[in-house]
Formats: C-alpha cells, sequence, structure tokens
C-alpha cells in the first residue's frame, strides 16, 4: 500500500456558518460567513490561497453549476478552482482534493468549501426531480427516507431485532442528538425533544418517523489547508493533521448481485478498514475519541456503528441503549447534534464534520467540549444503502 | 382447415368498488342510484389502463407457451392510451414477442373485441393472432356509468393448431344506432333514453346477428350450451336467449354483481369464463351489441382439456379485494384533483429516444445473463457484476418478467408523490438470481415483509400530464391477495 496520506497535511483554519432556515441568507452569504471565519482562524491573507475546491450537490436549486459561484464570490484571483460532487459525501470530497493538492506538493496552501442553499424550493426534504433520461423509465420515485428505512427492514430480519426494539434503539439516537443539538449555538435544531415525542411522530417512511429524519438546512463550512511545516513557520503550535481520508463507492454489487443482505454498508466497511490503516488505528472502538457520522436518519447511524467496527455485528442496539455513543458515554457520536441537529447542507456536510472534530481537538467546542480527545473520526455518506458513496477521514494531533 | 381459438386469459383489476360507497356519496343529489348499488364494480389501480390490463390479460393467456409462435397483435378497446402511437406495439413489446409480426389497434364501439376476433378468426394463418380486447372506460360521477361500469381485459390466441375451440361461422350486422358515443376531445360517454336503446337497440339489432347466424349454420337454439351476451339492461339476454330456443340456464352470467362491464372487452371476459368450464362438443355463442353486433358460433375441442392451467376469469375474480374508498376512486379516475403538494410537480418528461433505445430493458424487463459465471443481472450491462467475474460484454438477454421474486427490504414511503399513498418500494430477489430496487403496486398496509412472495407486472411507472405522455415499467406486487390486511 501507498503510504497514504497521513500528517501530510495540516488544517490551519476552519469555519462554519449558522445551519438553519437561512431565508436571510443567498449562497453566498453563507459561503462568505463560513469563509471568513476560517481566514480569520488561519491568520493568513486570502491572496496566500493557492487553489480552491468547491463542494455543492443540489447546484440546479441554488447557485448553478462550476466552480464560479466559489471563485466570484470570495473574488478568487487567477487560481485554480475546481467544482466537485459526490452526493451528500460532497464536502469531504472537497476536502479530499484540497488534502491531495497540497499533499503533491502542487500547491502551500489550499481551500475546500462546501455550501447548500436547500430552502428556496417551497419544500422540505431534498428537491425531487428527474434521475436522468435512463433512470427515469425504470426506478421507483422514491424519497432518501424512504431507500434508507429499508435498512430497518433488512436488519430486524437478519438479527431477528422486533420492529419495536429497533424503532426504540433509533428512537435514542435521535434523542441523543437533540440533547447534544442544544448545545450548539450554529445548529439548525437547538431543542431537546422527549422519547414519547420522537416514538410517537408523524410516519415519514416505515418506521422510520419524523424525528429519524435530518432535514435539510443551508449552511457553509469550510478549511484551509497546508503542510505541517508550512502550519509551523505560520507560527502554529497546536497543529490538527489528517490522517486517513478513504473514499469507497458502490459498484453495483449490492444493488445488482446476489450478496449483499440490506442491513449495512458494504462501501463504510471497505473505508474504515482502509482509513485505519492509513490513520494506524487498531482498535477504533477504544482509540477513537469522538465520531461524526452520516446520520441522515437514525437507523444509518445505528448501522455505521457497526460498520465502522466500533460496535460488533449486530449488537448497535445493545451498544445505543446502553448509551456507549451518549455524550457523556464512551464514545461520544454527533457531540454536534449532527445531520440531525445541526443540519445537514448537502455539500457542506462532510466539512461541518470535520469542523466539529478540529474545535474539539483544539478545545473550542465551548459548552459540549469533551474531555482531551486525540483522534476524531467522519464519516460522510452519500446515495442510498443499495448504491452510495462513503466518505471517512479521521483526523488527530499533529505530533 | 380448422380455424379457432388456442389459449384464453382474463384479467381483472384487484381493486373491487363497492356500489354502495358510490350511492352514499352522491345520496345527496342522487338518492335514486341506490337502487343500483348492488355488488361491486371493479376499478384500475392509479397505474393501470387499458394496456396494462392487456398485458396481463395476455401473459395468462400465453401461460404455458413459446412466444415466438405468436405472429400477430390485436388489441381492441375504446379507451386506448394513445390516439396516435400504437398501442398494440406496447404490448407487443412488453411481452417481448418477436419482431416481424404484425400489429393493429381495432377500436370505436363497444364490439370492437368480438369484430376483432371475427378479424383474427378470418386471417388466421402461419402463427396465432394474439387478441387483446381491454377497458378502462371513465364514468361522469353519478352517471349511470360510473355504477355499470367495470375495468379488465381479456385475451385470446387464435390460430389453425390446437384449437381449443373452432369456429363454426360468425355474423355481422352494422347500423348507426347511436346509443352513446363519446366524441373527440371528450372525456366522457353521452348516452340516449335507456327504455329506446333496450327496445330498438338490444332487442331488434342483437336477434337479427343471432338469427342469421343460426340460419347460416344450421344450428338450433337449443343446441347453445352457452350464450354469451354482455347487457347491463336487466333480462335482456335471457329475453333474447327465450326468443332463440336457447335453454334459459345456457345464458352466461353478465358479471355485472362481481365486475361490471369492462366494455369493449366485456364479451371477451365472458367468452374466457365461459371457456375455463368448456366441455369438448359444446357450443358457445358470443353476440355482442354495438352500431350494429356480432354473433359467433364457436364449438369446443378435445384440445381444451390439454390446455395447462391458468388464472382466467375465476382466478382474476379471486384476487379482488373490496374497496370502499370513493374518494379514492374519483382521484385515481381524474374526476378530481387532489392537492398533491409541491412533490407532485415534477415534470416526467419522458426521453423517447432513451425509451426506445432501452425498449427491451424497460417494456421488455430485460436483463442480462453473463455467459461466463451465469449470474443474471439487471440492468445487463457492458461488465458482469458478480465481483469475482466481471467479464466483459459476456452478457445474453435474460427476462425478469416471468421470475418468482421475494422481498429483500421494502418501505412505505409518505414522502415522496405517489397517486395511491404510501409509496411502497424495496430491494426484490429473483430466485433464479439478481435483484431490482422496485416500485411494488397492488399493496396494502401490513400485506408485505421480508420474504413475501412477488409477482412481476406492468403498469405505469409515471404520468407526464403536461405532454399527454404516459411511461411503462414492472413493478412487484404480493403473490397473496391481502383480503385479511
Amino acid at each position: 500500500m501507498a503510504r497514504g496520506i497521513r500528517d501530510k497535511v495540516a488544517i490551519i483554519g476552519m469555519g462554519c456558518s449558522k445551519f438553519g432556515e437561512r431565508w436571510d441568507a443567498n449562497a453566498e452569504d453563507l459561503i462568505v460567513e463560513a469563509f471568513n471565519e476560517a481566514l480569520t482562524d488561519a491568520g493568513i491573507e486570502k491572496n496566500q490561497i493557492e487553489a480552491a475546491w468547491f463542494g455543492t450537490a443540489f447546484d440546479r436549486v441554488h447557485v448553478g453549476a462550476s466552480a464560479l459561484p466559489l471563485s466570484t464570490s470570495l473574488r478568487l484571483s487567477s487560481i485554480p478552482v475546481t467544482r466537485v460532487e459526490n452526493m451528500c459525501a460532497t464536502g469531504t470530497e472537497a476536502l479530499r482534493g484540497a488534502t491531495y493538492a497540497v499533499a503533491s506538493g502542487a500547491c502551500d496552501i489550499a481551500l475546500a468549501l462546501g455550501v447548500e442553499k436547500l430552502k428556496d424550493t417551497g419544500y422540505g426534504g431534498l428537491p425531487a426531480g428527474s434521475r436522468g433520461p435512463l433512470p427515469d423509465l425504470w426506478v421507483p420515485n422514491g424519497s432518501a427516507p424512504g431507500n434508507f428505512a429499508q435498512l430497518a427492514t433488512a436488519y430486524s430480519a437478519k438479527h431477528g431485532v422486533s420492529a419495536k426494539d429497533l424503532k426504540e434503539a433509533i428512537g435514542h439516537v435521535s434523542w441523543k442528538s437533540h440533547q447534544n443539538g442544544a448545545k450548539n449555538a450554529k445548529a439548525h435544531l437547538q431543542k431537546p425533544v422527549p422519547m414519547e415525542t420522537i416514538l410517537g411522530a408523524q410516519m415519514i417512511a416505515e418506521p422510520l418517523g419524523l424525528f429519524d429524519c435530518c432535514g435539510v438546512s443551508d449552511g457553509s463550512a469550510c478549511a484551509i489547508v497546508t503542510t505541517p511545516e508550512i502550519a509551523k513557520a505560520l507560527g502554529k503550535t497546536d497543529i490538527v493533521s489528517i490522517k486517513a481520508l478513504q473514499l469507497c463507492l458502490s459498484d453495483g454489487v449490492e444493488s445488482t448481485f446476489n450478496t449483499w443482505d440490506g442491513s449495512h454498508f458494504a462501501t463504510t466497511r471497505v473505508a474504515a478498514k482502509k482509513a485505519y490503516e492509513e490513520a494506524g488505528i487498531k482498535d477504533p472502538r477504544k482509540e477513537l475519541s469522538m465520531i461524526e457520522v452520516h446520520d441522515c436518519f437514525s437507523i444509518t447511524e445505528l448501522v455505521t456503528m457497526e460498520d465502522l467496527y466500533i460496535s460488533a455485528e449486530g449488537q448497535a442496539v445493545k451498544d445505543v441503549m446502553d448509551g456507549f455513543y451518549d455524550a457523556d458515554g464512551p464514545l461520544p457520536c454527533q457531540i454536534d447534534g449532527g445531520l440531525k441537529c445541526f443540519g445537514h447542507p448537502i455539500g457542506a456536510s462532510g466539512l461541518r464534520m470535520v469542523y466539529e472534530v478540529y474545535l474539539q481537538l483544539l478545545g473550542r467546542a465551548g459548552p459540549r467540549q469533551l474531555k482531551n480527545p486525540t483522534f476524531g473520526l467522519t464519516h460522510n455518506l452519500g446515495g442510498a444503502p443499495h448504491s452510495n458513496v462513503s466518505a471517512i477521514a479521521v483526523i488527530g494531533r499533529y505530533n | 382447415m380448422t380455424t379457432g381459438i388456442t389459449a384464453f386469459g382474463a384479467y381483472i383489476p384487484r381493486l373491487r368498488l363497492n356500489r354502495a360507497s358510490i350511492a352514499a356519496a352522491h345520496k345527496w343529489a342522487m338518492p335514486g342510484l341506490r337502487g343500483m348499488a348492488k355488488g361491486e364494480r371493479s376499478m384500475c389501480n392509479w397505474d393501470e389502463d387499458a394496456i396494462t390490463m392487456a398485458v396481463e390479460a395476455a401473459r395468462d393467456c400465453l401461460t404455458g407457451r413459446e412466444r415466438s409462435d405468436i405472429g400477430g397483435v390485436f388489441f381492441a378497446s375504446t379507451t386506448l392510451p394513445f390516439l396516435d402511437r400504437q398501442n398494440a406495439g406496447v404490448i407487443s413489446a412488453a411481452l417481448n414477442l418477436e419482431h416481424g409480426i404484425s400489429s393493429l389497434d381495432i377500436a370505436g364501439s363497444q364490439r370492437a373485441g368480438t369484430s376483432a376476433l371475427i378479424t383474427a378468426l378470418r386471417s388466421a394463418g402461419e402463427g396465432d393472432t394474439l387478441l387483446a380486447a381491454a377497458d378502462a372506460r371513465k364514468a361522469r360521477p353519478a352517471s349511470s356509468g360510473e355504477m355499470q361500469f367495470g375495468h379488465g381485459a381479456a385475451a385470446l390466441t387464435v390460430g389453425v393448431k390446437d384449437v381449443i375451440a373452432k369456429l363454426v361461422a360468425s355474423y355481422t350486422v352494422t347500423t348507426d344506432f347511436v346509443d352513446h358515443f363519446r366524441g373527440e376531445g371528450q372525456e366522457f360517454d353521452y348516452g340516449w333514453e335507456e327504455r329506446w336503446i333496450r327496445e330498438e337497440g338490444y332487442s331488434k339489432i342483437v336477434p337479427q346477428a343471432v338469427k342469421a347466424l343460426l340460419a347460416k349454420t344450421g344450428v338450433e337454439g337449443a343446441r347453445i350450451s352457452r350464450f354469451v351476451m354482455p347487457c347491463t339492461m336487466k333480462g335482456i339476454p335471457e329475453k333474447i336467449a327465450k326468443d332463440f330456443g336457447i335453454p334459459a340456464e345456457a345464458v352466461a352470467d353478465t358479471m355485472g354483481e362481481v365486475c361490471g362491464d369492462t366494455g369493449a372487452a366485456h364479451a371477451l371476459l365472458m367468452l374466457v369464463a365461459a371457456l375455463e368450464t368448456a366441455k369438448p362438443g359444446d357450443l358457445i355463442l358470443v353476440a355482442s351489441f354495438g352500431q350494429g353486433a356480432d354473433a359467433i358460433l364457436l364449438e369446443v375441442t378435445d384440445a381444451i382439456t390439454k390446455l395447462p392451467k391458468r388464472e382466467g376469469v375465476s382466478g382474476a375474480l379471486a384476487r379482488g379485494r373490496k374497496e370502499e374508498d370513493y374518494m379514492k376512486f374519483l382521484s385515481f379516475q381524474d374526476n378530481v384533483k387532489l392537492d398533491w403538494g409541491m412533490r407532485g410537480e415534477v415534470d416526467n418528461k419522458t426521453a423517447l429516444s432513451s425509451e426506445y433505445r432501452n425498449k427491451d430493458m424497460v417494456t421488455g424487463f430485460t436483463g442480462g445473463k453473463c455467459t461466463v459465471c451465469g449470474t443474471v443481472q439487471f440492468p445487463r450491462t457492458h461488465y458482469c457484476v458478480n465481483p469475482n467475474c466481471q467479464a466483459l460484454d459476456t452478457q445474453e438477454p435474460y427476462s425478469f418478467a416471468d421470475s418468482p421474486a421475494r422481498v429483500m427490504s421494502f418501505t412505505a414511503d409518505w414522502l415522496s408523490y405517489n397517486p395511491s399513498p404510501p409509496f411502497f418500494y424495496g430491494q426484490v430477489q429473483f430466485e433464479t438470481g439478481g435483484r431490482v430496487l422496485m416500485g411494488f403496486t397492488d399493496t396494502d398496509a401490513g400485506q408485505i415483509e421480508v420474504g413475501s412472495a412477488l409477482k412481476m407486472m406492468f403498469r405505469i411507472k409515471d404520468y407526464d400530464h403536461d405532454r399527454g405522455y404516459r411511461r411503462y415499467f414492472w413493478k412487484a406486487a404480493p403473490v397473496s391477495t391481502g383480503k385479511e390486511a
């Protein structure tokens, strides 16, 4: 195996806009809000940025195609700016572009920025529309919750977990994120919600109720990356570095072959193994201090605990109910509220996860600060259980 | 040379609207409808039309036989989904029939089904003709048609080999008697006084054809074992039968109580019901009315005993599920516009070039089977999906339409736009291998679980109301009828 990305790139500045229903803001406003925070944090001049990666997924409902919305919003003069899109994993994809550029030596300082302005569609949830001339002919017009809800039926069938027990466990997943979101001033949803409200909520896609689903939000997040050496030269002493960046995409086996059982993410398992190897992590359950996973739906988070090899297969329900992933548990998950409460502006989400790990590692997480975190993992997923893009990053202190 | 019917099939939509619920909805204005509120009528699900019903009846008809010996497809209907685009062509594509076949839509009258049968019988030669007849007539709310109509389809193959019911003779009377009509651009029929239709229409025109037919063949009415005559007016077939000496017990049930009148399909649907219980030597007289009358005399042969078992009318009737929601019926018929929200505003424009390029895949539900590793897969692609194979360009066409399947995972989605929420869909695992994420149809809450048996049905996938187009694909339906649900 190649040596990988571990410790080749440092994050010297991060920013994140307030997430939510930003009726006040265009995409440009969100971009600038996140970028200015990151630039101040990095302590560099804008013209020191040598290349930029711009992530957005549903460009047709806000900024339109290409990287021009970023280069013009920030007046990035005469530098390469690249637009990336990989469904809900777009934010991490932008970070990968910037990170690899720095690691290759092609540039010294690069920017990764993700944004999504979704609340101009007129309705909740992701924008509906054509999937393309061929998929439109045969792919069911389902929704994201409908596709992810199927994990629940398959998981129940495989592990013999009753529908009621599973519903309670995924309810706890959302309950925990609401508790955490209440301590995050930038979060879209900042109210704790009682369990009975979660369990009794209106059905969206069986068995997922309203509180099993994250909403969609407006927001932007960004990172400025460079080499650890340059970071030091810039006077940084407490340096956060990227330990692993892995991406795995479905090759059609889950959706088309006969082996996948529908209860887990085959891609996440591959990406997780590679990420641990790249980061030098042997026992993720013990070594990770915090995880930010793609909890687009409560059931996604639950099965992801197993796909990340943190909960043993079939044991996620027990770990969740034991509070293993709660704020005061051994391995807090979504300490910032996650997609569920921090919000899910698609192109920004992967970078928002990294933002939280960055804040926690630097001790800047305020009322939700964890004690001495060393490694944080982000898991950013795009698509559906049967066909998806799974992106994992491990972030830690640079020694 | 013996010419005749070589096989039969039927299809009736699963939903059966209780007529009492229609009458109850109109009670405030038309209390008299209560008199017609007996039994139930079949109604299309939102994703069914004359084409999809015809395909299902045709599949039933083709049970246990090679499709390569079908030489032509006739489609009879007064509710053709397309006025200019051959509807029989869609049926041929859905059935994966050979391309070198003839095809024809026959429309314009309630006797389109019987006239198509006569045409097919007269032109029988090399290769059987598949004749499908289907109607999904709309009726104005509170009209007698709303009560009397049903939706359904029948299919027959006609040829010269293995004939199960041979043509003895036929006779047609053509007369421009306008009992009702549906003009260009009109949604609904406009009909004249029922008493006039009974006296001057049915009672005078049908007997002309029957009389000529019996005279032509020299067959006594008493020898007729089944008299098939669609009519929504009580007592007319019985009266005509009596006048010709046809035994009262030979008069076929018009299925008014259990199905309703299925328009151009109805004579053939009743004929299929008759064939299901017919014995060799039986004489079946089919008479149908519509701007004249067709009369056909058929003699059942020994070959009928060798016909493989099929659903037929009895199977289709048994699959029924009681529906009592009149508003659902109105909405499915597009007789009321509900506010489906912005998610219902999606533009369903179909790329016709893509649809044509992928016709076998989409309309024919054809995937691939790898000749190297044997893996069955959908869609058919260049590289085999088996991770241990991945051979390039090794897949032969493989049809999924008749493969048994099971639910692998599913959901009931209340968020997506669907004309009959919740939208059931999920991963469908085929027993021959291969899996497809599919929409489910004819599914009720609690009816399916992981592992439930599924069968494939040809249905409307999306409507493009702006352009008057609709696209079809296959959906998974539970094998169980779900009556208990």
